[in-house]
């Protein structure tokens, strides 16, 4: 046991996967003898040699069809997109190929990939590194997206995420990979899948969250804390599916929810969460569910970031509405 | 900058061994075939003559569903594929079917493709390919992955794809061809330039006056080959092959060749886009009257080995459109079925909703 960051916690992972299947394979752009612009994959070419672990050229729908291509010969393929912004230029090879390899083969061929990369906001980078797009590949059938929100959950998440026999789309917030550490077991050990997890017990109001706005609800809840408020804080960890189930059973206990995410209103997976929970448990809730989200506009220059991004206090003030309704 | 064009265009003249009569022109290009490989090569243009005319026909009754016409590729399609082994990894476009089919696809998966239906692409064991591919230039990227993951696996064999002229436009035909330069990768890419893409000319593509220079964008060995002759496709793609899994990299190779028919069968009219003469012109670099002939100069080809083998296709044609007919109709449950190893929650809860469904 150690205390480890996020992106230690992430490359102990990868590690162990080399370590424990030959067929896993790392690769995308500088993550070889650089080891990663966020020293992600550091130490691992050395160890494992270019064979399992290299650069590709500058061309994310390549690192794409090649990811697709390898899997098809057997491999399990890790590959790294520089930052989330750039999977436009991968759209087809993620949505429109790699996520239905096993539908339109007719469940004869799959596409064991893990396609990992950075997101999320509060770190002041350039345009299109920062960007939700969750809601993209939330969208396409075929995908499982996982975004962990802590050190623990992300080691155990992607090690999940690498051994699945389907693709999964395995996020990174940025502002969480050196923010803060947590106890990080030193052997392997696997988080679920599909499996959303209780972060904080309370019975007065549900907050759903996910990414870097767990830590933004956890923080609303130490706050309202002071007030008698408990709220409840629920780590989504995969986005898609959604955990209706641990969902449903927090909202019968607290009859009340806030659903906070980074993306913009109209992005995201906080509409589809709302949905569900409508659907499945109306007669429960004592209050309209409210959401915590960016504004509709592009994805702010960077000195806007600390206006535009969401946080603790827009929670608090969404609790109290819900709570006043 | 003209002169190095001129230079660089001049590096890639037509290859091509057999003449619009069927007389060799090029000894030294001429492959090792024996007298049963050339027939073969025959029957299989003809059979496939058969089933694009049948195909046509069957669209047009609707009792088949997408289709894009074949006739005038054959020597593009069957003389490449010839050169294969069965271990070869198979990624076509949409207009490449012949080739799955004459690396083991059963005939009434083809036609189930055509229709619309899983089990189409459910390939059989040691069929070595994906179900044609419907995005212009995303078989092309994933070549390079399969052409790399062969090499990583110490295998002697070769990731080959196919794409039209059009789709050398496409920035992952580009990237394709860029990646498995880079690393090496056993694959072999085909232009097939059939001169259009649906409607536009390869004109409209690009100023470069030929596909197969496009390779040198990539560092990679390229060739422009006379895809009317059936013999010089079998022969630049044999070569490249052996260049493939002898560790020296890939091959891109540009088709000269015409599409007879429309683009596709939804409602292309070919008349609209290009000239009685032009097809007239191409119809006189037949791949079929140009090995027929060499054939029966060589006394390997009669007019009744020609109809057994067309008899023989439509006999198949038949067979196969039946089998086709009585596979099982596909239910919700098993689309479902097909998504994942394990199903998440979502298409569990739906599964169990189109279950009851079903059972009504």
């Amino acid at each position: 046991m150690a205390q480890k960051t996020m992106i230690q916690a992430i490359t102990d992972a990868m590690h162990h996967e080399l370590k424990n299947d030959e067929n896993v394979l790392v690769f995308g752009e500088d993550v070889g003898q650089n080891g990663g612009v966020f020293r992600a994959t550091e130490g691992l070419q050395d160890e494992f040699g270019e064979d399992r672990v290299f650069d590709t050229p500058l061309a994310e729908s390549g690192i794409g069809g090649l990811s697709l291509g390898l899997a098809l010969q057997g491999f399990r393929p890790v590959p790294e997109i520089q930052f989330i912004g750039f999977i436009y230029e991968a759209m087809d090879a993620l949505n429109g190929q790699i996520a239905r390899m096993r539908y339109r083969s007719g469940g004869s061929k799959s596409a064991p990939i893990t396609v990992r990369t950075p997101f999320g906001g509060g770190v002041h980078t350039p345009e299109l590194h920062a960007d939700s797009l969750e809601g993209l590949i939330a969208q396409q059938p075929g995908f499982r997206v996982v975004v962990p929100s802590t050190p623990y959950d992300a080691k155990g998440l992607l090690i999940s995420s690498i051994r699945n026999n389907d693709p999964v789309f395995f996020m990174e917030h940025m502002k969480l990979y050196r923010s803060f550490r947590d106890e990080v077991p030193d052997e392997a050990y696997t988080v679920e899948l599909d499996k959303a997890d209780v972060k904080r017990e309370g019975s007065d109001v549900t907050l759903i969250a996910y990414g870097a706005m767990v830590h933004t609800a956890l923080k609303a809840a130490e706050e309202l804390e002071k007030d008698n408020v408990e709220a409840e804080v629920i780590d989504l960890r995969t986005i898609s599916p959604v955990d209706t189930d641990t969902i449903v059973e927090s909202v019968q206990k607290t009859n009340r929810v806030v659903m906070i995410q980074e993306a913009q209103r109209q992005a995201g997976v906080a509409s589809h969460v709302i949905s569900e929970i409508q659907e499945r448990a109306i007669l429960h809730l004592e209050a309209p569910i409210m959401r915590v989200t960016a504004p509709d506009t592009v994805y702010p220059f960077s000195q806007a970031e600390e206006v535009w991004l969401p946080d603790h206090k827009d929670v608090i003030d969404k609790v109290n509405k819900v709570m006043n309704f | 900058m003209k002169d190095v064009l001129e230079n660089i265009e001049s590096q890639f003249e037509m290859f091509q061994v057999l003449d619009e009569n069927g007389e060799v022109v090029n000894k030294d290009w001429m492959p090792d075939l024996s007298d049963d490989d050339l027939k073969e090569l025959m029957r299989r243009m003809v059979y496939t003559r058969v089933l694009d005319q049948r195909s046509i026909a069957l669209n047009r009754q609707g009792r088949l569903g997408f289709y894009a016409p074949t006739a005038g590729q054959e020597a593009s399609q069957l003389g490449s594929h010839y050169a294969l082994e069965q271990d070869d990894y198979l990624l076509p476009a949409y207009r490449d079917v012949p080739q799955l089919i004459w690396h083991g696809l059963p005939l009434y998966q083809a036609f189930l493709f055509s229709r619309g239906h899983y089990h189409g692409n459910q390939f059989p064991e040691g069929v070595n390919g994906l179900s044609p591919q419907i995005i212009i230039g995303a078989q092309y990227t994933q070549a390079a992955g399969v052409a790399l993951g062969l090499k990583k696996r110490g295998k002697k064999s070769v990731a080959v794809t196919y794409t039209g002229d059009g789709g050398t436009s496409q920035g992952d035909f580009y990237e394709g061809v860029n990646f498995a330069g880079a690393y090496g990768a056993p694959a072999i890419f085909f232009v097939q330039n059939n001169q259009f893409a649906i409607s536009v000319p390869v004109e409209l593509q690009t100023n470069a006056k030929t596909l197969a220079q496009k390779g040198v964008a990539a560092g990679v060995e390229s060739y422009q080959v006379d895809g009317m002759d059936v013999l010089a496709v079998y022969a630049a793609t044999k070569m490249a092959r052996e260049r493939a899994v002898n560790g020296d990299g890939p091959t891109l190779i540009e088709t000269l060749t015409y599409r007879y028919g429309p683009h596709t069968m939804a409602g292309d009219d070919p008349t609209r886009y290009r000239t009685e003469d032009m097809t007239n012109e191409w119809e006189k670099r037949d791949p079929l009257v140009r090995l027929r002939k060499f054939l029966e100069g060589k006394d390997l080809w009669s007019e009744d080995d020609e109809n057994k083998m067309i008899e023989d296709a439509k006999e198949d044609i038949k067979k196969a459109i039946k089998q086709a007919d009585e596979y099982p109709k596909q239910k919700v449950t098993d689309l479902i079925e097909n998504m994942h190893e394990e199903l998440p929650n979502n298409l569990q809860e739906q599964m169990e909703e189109y279950k009851e469904k079903e059972s009504k």
